[in-house]
């Protein structure tokens, strides 16, 4: 709670002196992905040429047949849920960092794509989406002739 | 930076690729149990071949490798995470059995069982009734 307060606010510092930089960019090594912010988790990466996007997002102990992927125009929304472990009588967390509960993330795409020819798969955790873009929405080469 | 990277994984010098590539802590879960310990790690990207698991005394070290080379002959990107290996080390005490530590990885979640030796384990006493 404390670092997503701090967060905001170390992003209102960007033209003055900052004292936390430093503090801010340790805290990024160390743990690689941002604080899960309401609606911008999980993070992604976006690989695209001219043709197509890959979305790739990490899901570890993901359940893939939970998943759910559409796509409209060039915004894309996945929704996912992990569970937590089902802890028995006796049990207790000793220590908990790993995340749960039930997100949906939409992600505006680089171009409009078409939503027919989506292709998600999840391989060790990790979900690739590829998107192939729009016909419409390729430049197209226009022939120069001469008279 | 991603240059650099590419043109050393290309040498024969595999040590100088393995101190290139960034590494950072998995996030975990520990749970108790009467009879044992669980460690639960995220490692996405990560199965069982590229996950080194050991024992040093009573340090216990989680290391995974990741595919670094997917999709590298991309063009451009947007890039909200980084992605690297994973480290992590725990010290175990010796409420642990560590030899018959037991892991298993599904979907880049690593998951270790450690039992809790013999004289630690919560005894159950039963209680007989005497007529």
């Amino acid at each position: 709670m404390l670092m997503r307060e701090l967060e905001s606010e170390l992003a209102r510092w960007d033209n003055l002196f900052d004292p936390f930089r430093e503090f801010n960019l340790i805290n990024k090594e160390l743990f690689r992905t941002l604080y899960p912010t309401r609606g911008k988790f999980p993070p992604v990466n976006i690989i695209k040429d001219d043709h197509k996007a890959v979305v790739s997002a990490e899901i570890p102990g993901v359940d893939p047949a939970g998943i759910e992927i559409s796509v409209m125009g060039k915004i894309l929304t996945i929704n996912f849920e992990r569970k937590p472990e089902d802890l028995k009588e006796g049990e207790s967390y000793t220590r908990k960092e790993r995340w749960h509960g039930k997100f949906e993330r939409t992600i505006e795409l680089p171009f409009p794509v078409q939503s027919d020819k989506v292709a998600a798969k999840v391989n060790k955790g990790i979900l690739f989406i590829e998107l192939l873009r729009s016909e419409t929405d390729k430049p197209r080469k226009i022939l120069v002739t001469s008279e | 930076m991603a240059e650099t990277l590419k043109n050393i994984k290309k040498t024969e010098n595999g040590e100088k690729n393995r101190m290139e590539r960034k590494i950072y802590a998995p996030v975990v879960d520990i749970i108790e149990t009467d009879n044992n310990i669980f460690l639960i790690a995220d490692m996405p990207g990560v199965d069982e071949k590229s996950i080194d698991i050991t024992i040093d005394k009573n340090l216990l070290k989680i290391h995974g490798m990741i595919d670094s080379s997917i999709h590298d002959d991309f063009g451009e990107s947007i890039s909200e995470y980084y992605t690297g290996d994973y480290q992590r080390v725990f010290s175990l005490s010796d409420k642990i059995d560590s030899t018959n530590i037991k892991a298993t990885v599904k979907d880049g979640v690593l998951k270790l069982i450690l039992p809790k030796s013999v004289h630690v384990k919560t005894r159950k006493i039963h209680i007989t009734g005497k007529a």
